[in-house]
């Protein structure tokens, strides 16, 4: 980024003010969880365990994917019900990368295949394995895959303007489709126990506090990065055109615009941030399988969005931190309470906060909620 | 059964009690009355016997025969069989029987030929009594001779009359002649079938007779391939020749096996058959069956992917109203097709003694609880968020999620079982190559008439007319005088009791448990978009035909390829076509 982009990034922030607060508070989130998961001794009240660092760190994986998700939703007016699959298939390059990476410390030690693939009786690895054990590779392919199936749907479906509730229906059966696939054995990809048992990224063992620590710095960077981003290109001229194709797609497009270019363009770029924030996911969870895929799953990412507020972007990091925790702590303490405070968050927000809590709320008593407190 | 080459068995009570098992305390009340009673009352029971067979004395010749039957060898006994069956009495059949199955005995004490009722001579109370129900073939009726209740007698007193298998298989032909003149043509059929599957010359004459005269075509058929089967091991070229004609269009699988066997080169280099016209004719027939097989291959394929399509189009006929007429995004469509399944199972709980009229209960009664169910979320949520369909689907999923977790608490999280009435059970055997289960039957039968139903309410009626009325322009339908919330909330909640009607179906045919509704919920959508919205006949052939195509590809690509094929192609479709097979016509630009 040169000095006209920081202008820009300057003069974006200077107007925004939730978005000012949220990158500070993740400054601070930064420094002080992982301090004060080093630091205190273990006995401590101040000390953060090591579940909670990475507990955190799913969660800004998540609210990656909840700003991917409101970039297009929020400020395109497209409706995905499918971004759980470029997320999933984000977390499966990774996957197959660490897979990789056990070597013969799998149950059959097998140097080269997966355990399931032995037990499958494989003899060698497939084409679409190949690669994998590189890591720049998988990282590509993190980028890669997820991007390329948004450009080729993306391109069939708006160049066919198909639009509203039609692209959000289609995007569900591709992710639908896509979850049926996965559960297959013959797949090459683990079937329905998907990829677990991950020993080490780089050499470094994921179990380590160390890399736990570096995992949730990374997912944080790339979290602020990506806001950043985004927030970019919503300032720039570009981001006024998407707006005024999602408040009049056709006067956009009477006036001269490629209404499918832009709707293309932002749909890919939405789906590559979904891929890098599943890729930052699996390492720190330790699990990616194809339930991932399932079509419940994307609709709460766009409640997590609905819920923060559509529009904001920092909205969608709000929406996915407390969704998130409240699971977190219901499906612990209450588990059959769960479905129904979800089932209600969802009609509660729609029919009474259609601006979200951010909408509804505004301003600085936002502060009392940020993540650090979570 | 005994070797055939034991010696007529007494039977013992010892012999007769199941190993290991201690008689009940009834049952030693039982025998200390019995041995009582047989030795203070044998003068009695012998004086009573004695009346009987001075009645059966008279009951020429048949009392003759059975006379006989003890003392004959096994020669003699066959000469007497046949002699039986020519009597042609009816009674005669239960002793064939009998004397099958090895229940025919001879009793010490008289000398009197008697069946033993059940299987063996071990049947209930007797075994453990040591006493054997028994009839008298003479004066029981005849096709009750085994369910008789019988007079018990003692079973040691009590000698077997033994057969062999030379015996057995003249018995069986004798059996089947008695059948093959059976007024039923069930069971002349199944003799048929019986007959054939060990046919030797005696069998041939007698099914060639019976050829003659048999009435029924079915019977007929069956007759006329089981003798040209046989007669293609004829030595005469000629005859061969008119078997293999005479088999042409059998889709009995044996003939296919036994006509593809003479084409084919054997072991030995030569082909099965010598005769070269002989072969041809045998290659033709060949041909003609594969062709008929595949044709009725074919129609099964066809209605197995109707009743399919069929599954799909009820899941889909609700959404077709909710989301195609009112443009709603009803989420919780699945889960009101869950609460119809799950009212099946309650109606079953309150009358588990119909459960056959319970299905025909459950369809109103799903439609109810459904259809409230519709108009409450109407009511409720779906009302303020007209004009905003993707909020509506989001709301709606919060409900679908309350629903399921409700179904959860209020029943079980697992499956709860529905049973499935008799009526819906079994399979229609059309010929010997194509066969429907009922419950596919039904489905394809039921979709249908629910179609036409909706189909007939939404342009027959008053209440259609303002629904299309409102779909089509709803403020020149309210300043018509259209009450546009109650058609909304009537439409709502007809869509929803179809999704609970089509839930009473679905019972039947999959688990019912708290998922059962998102399991249909990508594919309702994707046929009722498939067939275009708005359009009932759309989503009617749409779903049919999906089902049709996913049946045809599940033989080469498995159920689950075949059916992620069929999402793929359905969302490559929609990017063409994004008004779907149907379009509604004449709509403005949407901005």
């Amino acid at each position: 980024m040169g000095t006209l982009g920081m202008g820009a990034l300057a003069q974006s922030l200077r107007t925004d003010r939730g978005g000012r607060l949220f990158l500070g508070v993740l400054g601070v989130a930064m420094l002080l969880v992982p301090a004060l998961n080093l630091l205190p001794p273990a006995t401590s009240a101040l000390h953060l365990s090591s579940y909670t660092v990475t507990l955190i760190g799913k969660y800004m994986s998540y609210a990656m994917l909840a700003i991917a998700v409101d970039l297009i939703w929020g400020y395109c007016g497209i409706l995905s019900l499918g971004h759980g699959a470029f997320f999933a298939l984000g977390g499966y390059a990774i996957g197959m990368y660490l897979m990789r990476q056990i070597g013969t410390r799998g149950v059959y030690g097998d140097p080269v295949l997966p355990d399931f693939m032995v037990f499958l009786n494989w003899k060698e690895l497939p084409w679409f394995w190949q690669g994998f054990q590189s890591f720049p590779f998988a990282l590509a392919m993190v980028v890669m895959v997820p991007g390329l199936l948004a450009l080729v749907f993306g391109y069939l479906a708006f160049r066919a303007r198909v639009s509203g509730v039609y692209l959000s229906i289609i995007t569900q059966a591709l992710t639908y489709a896509l979850m049926l696939a996965f559960f297959r054995n013959d797949m090459g990809f683990g079937g329905n126990n998907g990829f677990t048992d991950f020993k080490d990224l780089l050499g470094f063992s994921l179990q380590a506090p160390g890399m736990r620590t570096a995992l949730y710095l990374i997912t944080a960077f790339a979290l602020g990065a990506t806001y950043v981003g985004c927030r970019l290109i919503i300032a720039s001229r570009a981001g006024r055109v998407i707006e005024a194709i999602r408040d009049a797609e056709n006067r956009a497009r009477f006036i001269g615009y490629k209404v499918e270019s832009f709707k293309l363009w932002l749909f890919v770029l939405s789906a590559v941030i979904a891929g890098l924030a599943g890729a930052l996911y699996v390492p720190q969870i330790g699990i990616i399988n194809p339930s991932e895929f399932s079509p419940a799953n994307s609709i709460e990412i766009v409640i997590w969005v609905a819920i923060g507020g559509r529009g904001t972007l920092y909205g969608a990091v709000v929406g996915a931190f407390l969704v998130n925790y409240a699971k977190t702590y219901f499906t612990a303490a209450l588990p059959s309470m769960w479905l129904y405070a979800l089932g209600a968050l969802f009609v509660v927000v729609t029919l009474f906060l259609p601006q979200g809590i951010v909408g509804a709320i505004g301003g600085w008593s936002l502060a009392r909620r940020r993540p650090a407190q979570a | 059964m005994p070797p055939p080459s034991a010696a007529p068995l007494v039977i013992r009570p010892r012999s007769l009690t199941r190993r290991g098992a201690w008689p009940r305390p009834r049952g030693c009340v039982l025998v200390g009355l019995l041995v009582g009673l047989l030795g203070g009352l044998a003068g009695v029971s012998s004086t009573r016997a004695a009346d009987v067979g001075a009645a059966a004395a008279a009951d020429e010749p048949l009392a003759e025969i059975l006379g006989a039957l003890p003392e004959a060898s096994y020669a003699d006994k066959k000469s007497l069989i046949e002699r039986l069956v020519a009597l042609h009495d009816a009674r005669v059949r239960a002793v064939l029987q009998a004397m099958l199955d090895g229940r025919l005995y001879v009793r010490t004490d008289d000398h009197r030929v008697l069946i033993a009722r059940g299987q063996g001579a071990a049947g209930g109370e007797g075994e453990q009594s040591g006493r054997v129900a028994v009839v008298d073939p003479l004066t029981e009726p005849a096709t009750g001779a085994t369910a008789g209740v019988g007079v018990p007698a003692a079973a040691d007193g009590l000698t077997k009359i033994g057969v062999n298998n030379q015996l057995r298989k003249a018995l069986r032909v004798a059996l089947a002649q008695f059948d093959l003149a059976d007024p039923d043509r069930g069971v002349r059929l199944s003799a048929v079938k019986e007959m054939l599957r060990a046919l030797d010359a005696e069998g041939q004459t007698v099914l060639r007779d019976r050829g003659r005269v048999e009435s029924d075509a079915t019977v007929k058929r069956e007759i006329e391939v089981g003798l040209a089967l046989a007669d293609l091991e004829a030595g005469e070229p000629a005859t061969r020749l008119g078997a293999v004609r005479a088999l042409r269009g059998s889709l009995n699988p044996d003939v296919y096996n036994r006509l593809a066997a003479m084409v084919q080169i054997g072991a030995d280099g030569n082909p099965g058959e010598a005769d070269p016209a002989v072969r041809a004719a045998a290659q033709d027939d060949l041909h003609s069956i594969e062709r008929l097989r595949s044709v009725y291959g074919g129609i099964q394929t066809l209605l197995y992917g109707l009743s399919q399509g069929s599954v799909l189009v009820l899941a889909a006929i609700g959404l077709a109203i909710t989301f195609g007429v009112m443009g709603v995004i009803n989420m919780a469509h699945g889960e009101l097709m869950m609460l119809g399944a799950y009212t099946t199972y309650v109606v079953q709980l309150l009358m588990p003694h119909h459960i056959g009229a319970s299905v025909i209960v459950a369809i109103p009664a799903a439609f109810l609880v459904s259809g409230l169910a519709g108009v409450a979320i109407e009511r409720g949520i779906v009302r303020h968020l007209y004009g905003r369909p993707l909020e509506t689907l989001l709301a709606t999923f919060g409900v679908s999620l309350i629903l399921q977790q409700a179904v959860r608490d209020v029943f079980s999280a697992n499956n709860r079982p529905v049973e499935t009435p008799e009526w819906l059970a079994g399979s229609w055997q059309i010929n010997e190559v194509l066969a429907i289960t009922y419950n596919r039957l039904y489905i394809i039968l039921f979709t249908f008439a629910l179609f036409l139903g909706l189909l007939a309410v939404l342009k027959r009626t008053r209440l259609g007319l303002e629904v299309r009325a409102v779909s089509m322009n709803r403020s020149m339908a309210k300043a018509m005088g259209v009450r546009t919330e109650w058609v909304d909330a009537l439409t709502f909640g007809l869509g929803s009791g179809i999704a609970g009607v089509a839930g009473v179906a679905l019972s039947q045919l999959t688990n019912v448990g708290p998922n059962l509704g998102q399991s249909y919920i990508v594919d309702s959508f994707m046929v009722v978009v498939f067939g275009g919205v708005g359009n009932l006949w759309g989503t009617e052939v749409g779903g049919n035909a999906l089902g049709i195509v996913n049946k045809l590809l599940e033989p080469y690509a498995g159920a689950v390829l075949a059916k992620i094929f069929v999402l793929v192609f359905l969302i490559l479709f929609i990017q063409r076509r994004p008004r779907g097979l149907f379009p509604q016509k004449g709509r403005a630009a949407e901005n």
